[in-house]
């Protein structure tokens, strides 16, 4: 590789300070970073270990609120700690190019997408309109979009997800930078498309030559793309070594950590005979006012004690199942079933107790969790509420959910959510589900916000109080890793029907329905090459979207 | 040259030099700036120009010293939590804060700082300040300072009462249509549009001559006026809270709207609301001191500041700044609740988490 020996960007004892409660912390402590031309380089690490500040920092930008402190950034020969903000200008956009983890936040609604492509060429006078427009054309091609002379000239709305991840890709390597770097853009995607994006910007970068920083908490995923990794935790170097050393012999404790994080696996259990189910789903059709079908004969089972993971890309209902059991959208057809019994549809008319036996834990801790109030009430109101409690036995019992949740109560007691880490916030989540005393709890992608050591934790204490409370879980995630590791049975769900459903040994032994198979082959998996077997194997316009709209319908599997 | 001019630019330039020195540049800027002006002010308006500014100045430091004063004296008597809060505040907010608090003073112990009763003639009519009549007496020869004095009490207390009516109203209204929705948001809505489709003042003037002007009318219409607007706000800031998964949560667990609204909503909105009150404080004060100067507010003899500003209005015409005085007192109270509530605006948009 001899294309490697230049060194392009070269950041040595990089401090950044950040300013919280009216004094400058540190938030980098000394950071070296040697990137050569065309090399990409993987930064892990969990939230909070500053991977998305050293990647701004190395455009020598420092966000609002932080500063940077000490040490030296040069790209190319140009020292940018110093530069002045006309000289760091002028190589934003067209020298150092930047693409984010929310695409659809990051383009402006308001403008059609090769406009905004075209913007920075235009400003830098490297190409007039037609034949920037005429280049993007191009990329989009290389990049696989569907209809690239179209797509375009559409806005950010009209296209995909995963297409407008690549066609911001795209609007980076429109000035040939020498750098681009990317900030967990598939980490909002579902598995299916994330690989489609990972194909792109894997060909797109090794086609120009082009170096990149590529951000992200998904080990598996770095695995694919860089060719070294550099481990970083609380704003220290772990250690870095090239990708296929880093994955066989991790030096420090904490990589090894990180690596071992999806060892978590528990028994399967199976259904208790001759019982009847706890919660049973029947033949269910839902929509939102006004619009389509959104669930279309969905019916599935939940035993007592049992755990049932309901997976499936975004936009395939399984939140919409869960809101249709609680009460919240009432179904237009068909009816829920608890220990034998018909719930009504509404949850308004739902007795407390009906109420207090089917409890929900949220995706995002910080929106589930009413950030002015205390935690001691946040959960003490459902022991309150339901059980009657008041003073020392209400205080008794909060302490005690506490405990449960392994958090310390005297800590926690008087505090407020917003103080805790998103770790202690869906535990404070566990415990207010735990607080009803319920029977049944439907787990919304509990994990999928939360670092994987942090997520293996909040794993770890479901499977040990489903134990100790014999409780049944409906577990609603996009992440096959995690149905891996907790589930007893499985649903996969497509567009709103159940395609399969089963124990989970079966689930993950061939044969699968065809878009089962695509799910469990999207996962990215350790080994470096994976992506380039799976792409092999299946031929690259066989992924994603493209692969989803191919699955043969006269497949045996899916006539059943 | 007098010694008084000679005075006056060398310690402007002495202070500018030692700004410069000590490498305070804002500091070092405003002041040199003002020898620059002070110049120009000098040759045009002459040693009694140089006195004006001079003046000001020293008014404006007045100001500053009381405010940090001020500021300084509530972090010492307030405990912890608040006192760490009014720490950083500005001293624009400390001055706000003294004013609202001299003026509560003066409103609540009316009757012992003014030396003569509101309604007591105790001179002749227009007759000048002397050392019984601080501001010297109105068209019927009664105290203006004390009428002041009363004022305060019965101009913003009516002013107060009517805000919080008019929130009281709004806010409930705002919390029940965003909790609620359907017909009941609808409903809200559109009787909001219709009252807010009416002009004020003109709304005002109609109930006034309907119902007469006494005062549970003036404070009734006044809230009606006000309240569609505090319900648009509550209504928009609650909108943005009820979509929240800790709602939806309390709702499965089969919490009454009574609960969401104390409990769930109302914590998560407050910043907003208590700003908008500053603000609509201000508004609907104008109004009444509007109403009382166009003789609709409240009726003499009792003494309110927009009506005193019109009785005494001819004494302009000669030149005399009395009329001047209860409208400055609005204007003064107006400026201290904006400073108090920009304070916390800012502080609740602020980078807080």
């Amino acid at each position: 590789m001899s294309k490697k020996n230049e060194v392009l960007l070269e950041i040595h004892d990089l401090q950044i300070q950040g300013y919280s409660e009216e004094r400058w912390v540190d938030i980098i402590k000394g950071v070296d970073l040697t990137l050569h031309k065309g090399e990409v380089m993987g930064l892990i690490g969990e939230s909070g270990a500053g991977k998305s500040t050293i990647g701004a920092a190395a455009m020598g930008y420092a966000r609002d609120g932080t500063r940077i402190s000490g040490g030296s950034i040069e790209f190319d020969g140009m020292e940018l700690s110093t530069a002045t903000e006309e000289e760091k200008r002028a190589l934003r956009g067209s020298r150092i190019a930047y693409v984010a983890q929310s695409a659809a936040a990051s383009f402006n609604p308001a403008h059609k997408i090769i406009d905004q492509h075209t913007e920075a060429p235009i400003q830098y006078r490297i190409q007039k309109r037609l034949e920037a427009q005429e280049d993007a054309m191009q990329l989009y091609e290389k990049l696989r979009l569907p209809n690239p002379e179209e797509i375009g000239f559409r806005y950010p709305h009209q296209v995909s997800g995963g297409q407008l991840q690549r066609a911001m890709t795209a609007m980076a390597m429109a000035c040939r930078p020498d750098l681009i770097i990317f900030d967990e853009p598939t980490t909002a995607l579902d598995v299916t498309t994330q690989i489609e994006v990972l194909a792109a910007i894997r060909d797109i970068v090794d086609e120009y030559n082009t170096a990149a920083i590529y951000i992200t908490h998904d080990l598996a995923v770095v695995a694919q793309m860089a060719d070294t990794i550099k481990v970083l935790l609380k704003g220290e170097e772990v250690e870095q070594a090239p990708t296929e050393e880093m994955l066989k012999n991790p030096k420090e404790d904490y990589t090894k950590s990180l690596w071992a994080v999806r060892s978590f696996k528990r028994d399967q259990k199976s259904r208790p005979k001759g019982a009847e189910p706890l919660v049973s789903v029947q033949n269910v059709d839902a929509a939102y006012t006004g619009g389509d079908k959104v669930l279309d004969d969905v019916s599935f089972d939940i035993y007592e004690g049992m755990t049932v993971a309901v997976v499936g890309e975004s936009g395939s209902g399984k939140s919409t199942v869960a809101r249709c059991i609680t009460g919240l959208l009432p179904p237009m057809k068909g009816q829920i079933q608890f220990k034998g019994e018909t719930l009504p549809p509404n949850y308004r008319d739902r007795t407390k107790d009906q109420l207090r036996q089917a409890q929900m834990i949220y995706q995002m801790a910080d929106t589930a969790l009413n950030p002015k109030v205390q935690i001691r009430e946040i959960i003490g109101r459902p022991a309150q509420f339901y059980g009657g409690l008041k003073g020392a036995a209400l205080k008794n019992r909060v302490d005690e959910l506490l405990d449960l949740i392994e958090l310390e109560p005297s800590q926690f007691y008087y505090r407020y959510p917003p103080e805790l880490s998103g770790g202690q916030k869906q535990r404070i989540g566990i415990a207010r589900a735990l607080a009803a005393e319920p029977s049944f709890i439907i787990c919304d992608e509990v994990t999928s916000a939360l670092d994987q050591l942090v997520a293996e934790g909040i794993l770890r204490l479901l499977d040990r109080l489903q134990q100790e409370l014999n409780l049944s879980y409906m577990f609603i995630t996009h992440d096959l890793a995690t149905v891996r590791s907790i589930a007893d049975e499985v649903v996969v769900m497509q567009h709103g029907k159940v395609v399969e459903q089963g124990p989970k040994e079966d689930m993950f032994t061939p044969p699968h329905h065809p878009y089962t198979d695509l799910l469990l082959s999207s996962v990215p998996e350790m080994d470096p090459n994976w992506l380039t077997t799976l792409l092999e194997e299946r031929g690259v316009d066989n992924v994603g979207d493209a692969a989803s709209q191919q699955i043969d319908t006269d497949d045996p599997k899916v006539s059943t | 040259m007098s010694i008084f001019v000679i005075g006056y630019y060398a310690l402007l330039l002495g202070a500018s030099c030692l700004a410069a020195y000590f490498n305070k540049r804002s500091l070092f800027m405003l002041l040199f700036t003002l020898t620059l002006v002070s110049f120009i002010i000098g040759i045009v308006g002459g040693v009694s120009a140089l006195w004006f500014v001079t003046g000001a100045a020293a008014l404006i430091l007045l100001a500053g010293m009381t405010a940090y004063g001020f500021r300084e004296f509530l972090v010492q008597i307030l405990p912890g939590e608040a006192s760490k809060e009014f720490k950083t505040a500005p001293l624009t907010a400390a001055f706000g804060m003294f004013v609202i608090f001299t003026y509560l003073v003066m409103g609540i112990f009316a009757p012992l700082i003014a030396p003569h009763g509101e309604a007591e003639v105790i001179a002749s009519a227009f007759a000048p300040a002397d050392d019984t009549m601080l501001l010297g007496a109105d068209q019927l020869g009664r105290d203006i300072f004390s009428r002041i004095v009363y004022g305060t009490r019965n101009s913003v207390g009516l002013a107060l009462a009517a805000t919080v009516l008019a929130f009281l109203l709004g806010a409930i209204a705002g919390l029940l249509a965003a909790t609620k929705g359907g017909w009941f948001d609808q409903l809200m809505g559109r009787i909001a549009d219709v009252i807010m489709s009416i002009p004020s003042l003109i709304f005002a003037l109609l109930m006034l001559s309907i119902f007469g002007p006494s005062i549970p009318v003036i404070i009734g219409a006044v809230a009606v006026i006000y309240a569609p607007r505090v319900f648009r706000l509550t209504r928009a800031v609650a909108g943005n809270v009820v979509v929240m998964d800790y709602i939806e949560a309390a709702k499965l667990r089969g919490e009454g709207t009574w609960y969401l609204i104390r409990k769930e909503i109302l914590p998560n909105s407050t910043a907003p609301l208590v700003a908008e009150f500053g603000l609509e404080f201000c508004f609907v004060f104008l109004l009444v001191a509007g109403l009382s100067f166009l003789g609709l507010g409240i009726q003499p003899p009792t003494a309110d500041w927009g009506s005193m500003v019109r009785e005494n209005a001819t004494l302009i015409s000669f030149g005399d700044i009395t009329p001047l005085i209860p409208a400055a007192a609005i204007a003064l109270l107006t400026v201290a609740v904006n400073f108090v509530v920009d304070w916390m605006l800012h502080r609740s948009s602020g980078l807080k988490e």
